[in-house]
């Protein structure tokens, strides 16, 4: 360092700020080119057509087609988030509560369908649900129904196959959580007379909420935005809010309503993703995966 | 502790068919993709390799599977230095400006992906870039770098700075150091974060349904238009190719964390 310069430390650190902006500057253009700018984009297009307009919202709120779709979108969200609690909360205990190798293997089991395509699995599930399909085939094999029974190509076969995608995204969390909670907590309520069931529901599952928390706002989330398995195994009665949005451009050129749509959904991803924050840490959702 | 209560028992039980209910799309994939007939049935009838055949065979679905490979590459050459870099300066720099620079690079993961594709559309729509391949590219290299940032940002979190100050003091400079001392202990996570980048760009369907089109359609947007139409064998084939791909390149990646510890 040079004793001319008056100071060394500071100019040194503002060099050591500006290589670090320079680093980051690559990968930060192109999230802000490719996903702040369209979607800046989207919320200027929906209130903005030749001058101010209100009139997109106006038909959100307002028009049955969008009212029912947002309901729709709503309720199978929720059941599908319900549904892969129910299902993942055994699973995750049961991965905490065995040996290591048993957990691995569950945990490999759980997230062996995370790396096959979206795309694969909804394929798989049309292949298994429809009316000739692998499993009405089996059914009537065992001769428990004469008539396939519609299992696909409505909101059943869509949940079926959401809940498959998503469930990895609510055990791994739960799993996350559960190994946080100390062995001899349990231990102690038994000790102190206390029945298994009852240090579950007093002691563990209490102690498990954050992971029910993160499991479940991220199966939620996800599921509020889901396009390919309503668009292929809902048979076209399912119509969830990506699919307005998409229709909206694809089939009858309403930008401005699918910019508004799309709107309202990010609004409604953002304020659940604000609430949780309050509970807990945001990391905790998004570091799965 | 009691192994064999009732509520022990349910829990095998339960978690086992939760288990199945998970793998089992996964598995039958294959039998159908291996079947003779046209219709899906299970079991399969015999043996027979015509699906593949026919999706070798077939050149609009090579010129798709040439793509979906050419995209994916790419996005790993752009989308692993841009991470790991991005990585690097959220991890080392003091400014407060990082840590909503570090939100902004997770936004992908946040938005919802019909959202995203939408936007992307009326950009590229403006701007010239729907049905080419550079915006195919730069799509995939946005949706895989949060991929790269967060499996960098992991690596780095066992690494110790002071050792690259120590090289940095022997003389080396900034740029050798990182090269000589700091990349080769976060090698294994920056080649995760380039297989999960690849493999987002492999998968990735919704935004490649909106931008791609003429002869730069990726496989799911063909999987995707076929799979509207009609349940098609072929489909199976390629669909038992693209996991098996997946799956070798996760257990490379885990192999190789594995390997560093």
């Amino acid at each position: 360092m040079t004793t001319s310069v008056p100071d060394p430390s500071q100019k040194h650190q503002r060099r050591e700020h500006g290589l670090m902006l320079a680093l980051v500057s690559p990968a930060l253009l192109v999230i802000l080119a490719l996903i702040v700018l369209p979607v800046g984009w989207l919320a200027w297009q929906s209130i903005y057509h030749d001058g101010f307009t209100l009139e997109n919202y106006r038909r959100v709120f307002t028009e049955d087609v969008y009212w029912r779709s947002f309901a729709l979108t709503f309720e199978i969200s929720l059941a599908v988030t319900v549904i892969a609690l129910l299902l993942g909360y055994p699973v995750a205990y049961l991965a905490n509560s065995v040996p290591k190798g048993w957990s691995i293997l569950i945990l490999s089991l759980v997230v062996l369908p995370f790396w096959t395509s979206v795309l694969v699995r909804a394929y798989a599930w049309l292949a298994l649900l429809q009316r000739s399909g692998v499993i009405n085939q089996f059914l009537r094999y065992l001769d428990v129904i004469s008539e396939p029974l519609a299992l696909v190509h409505n909101t059943f076969g869509t949940v079926v196959a959401t809940v498959h995608i998503l469930l990895p995204f609510m055990v791994l969390p739960l799993y996350a959580a559960m190994q946080k909670i100390p062995n001899d907590l349990m231990q102690a309520g038994a000790s102190l007379g206390a029945s298994p069931s009852l240090t579950f529901f007093r002691v563990f599952l209490p102690l498990s909420l954050p992971g029910v928390l993160a499991g479940c706002t991220m199966v939620f989330v996800l599921c509020l935005g889901f396009y390919i398995t309503p668009e292929l195994l809902g048979g076209g009665r399912t119509v969830m809010v990506s699919m307005l949005v998409s229709r909206n451009v694809e089939l009858y050129n309403q930008f401005g309503a699918a910019s508004a749509v799309a709107v309202v959904l990010l609004l409604g991803v953002l304020v659940i993703f604000f609430i949780v924050s309050r509970f807990i840490s945001l990391d905790r959702v998004l570091g799965q995966k | 502790m009691m192994r064999a209560s009732p509520a022990r028992i349910a829990l095998y039980v339960i978690s086992a068919l939760v288990l199945i209910y998970l793998i089992l799309p996964v598995l039958i994939i294959a039998p159908i993709s291996f079947s003779s007939a046209r219709f899906l049935t299970f079991p399969p009838p015999s043996f027979s390799l015509r699906w593949y055949q026919q999706y070798f065979s077939n050149p609009a679905w090579m010129q798709a599977t040439r793509v979906t490979l050419t995209v994916a590459l790419l996005t790993v050459v752009i989308a692993t230095p841009f991470g790991v870099a991005a990585a690097y300066a959220i991890s080392q720099s003091k400014l407060r400006i990082m840590r909503l620079i570090h939100m902004a690079l997770l936004l992908p993961l946040v938005v919802p992906i019909i959202i995203t594709a939408v936007g992307i559309f009326f950009v590229y729509a403006k701007i010239g870039l729907v049905a080419t391949m550079p915006g195919l590219v730069l799509a995939n290299v946005m949706l895989g770098l949060p991929y790269v940032v967060i499996s960098v940002l992991a690596g780095l979190q066992s690494f110790d700075p002071a050792q690259e100050m120590v090289a940095r003091s022997l003389g080396m400079n900034r740029l050798r150091s990182f090269f000589a001392v700091t990349l080769p202990q976060i090698k294994s996570s920056v080649v995760a974060g380039g297989i999960f980048a690849f493999i987002s760009a492999m998968d990735e369907t919704i935004v490649a349904l909106f931008i791609s089109g003429g002869q730069y359609q990726p496989l799911t947007k063909r999987m995707f238009t076929a799979l509207r139409d009609e349940i098609d064998p072929t489909i199976a084939a390629i669909s038992t190719l693209m996991t098996a791909a997946s799956f070798m390149l996760v257990l490379l990646a885990s192999a190789r964390q594995k390997r560093s510890g």
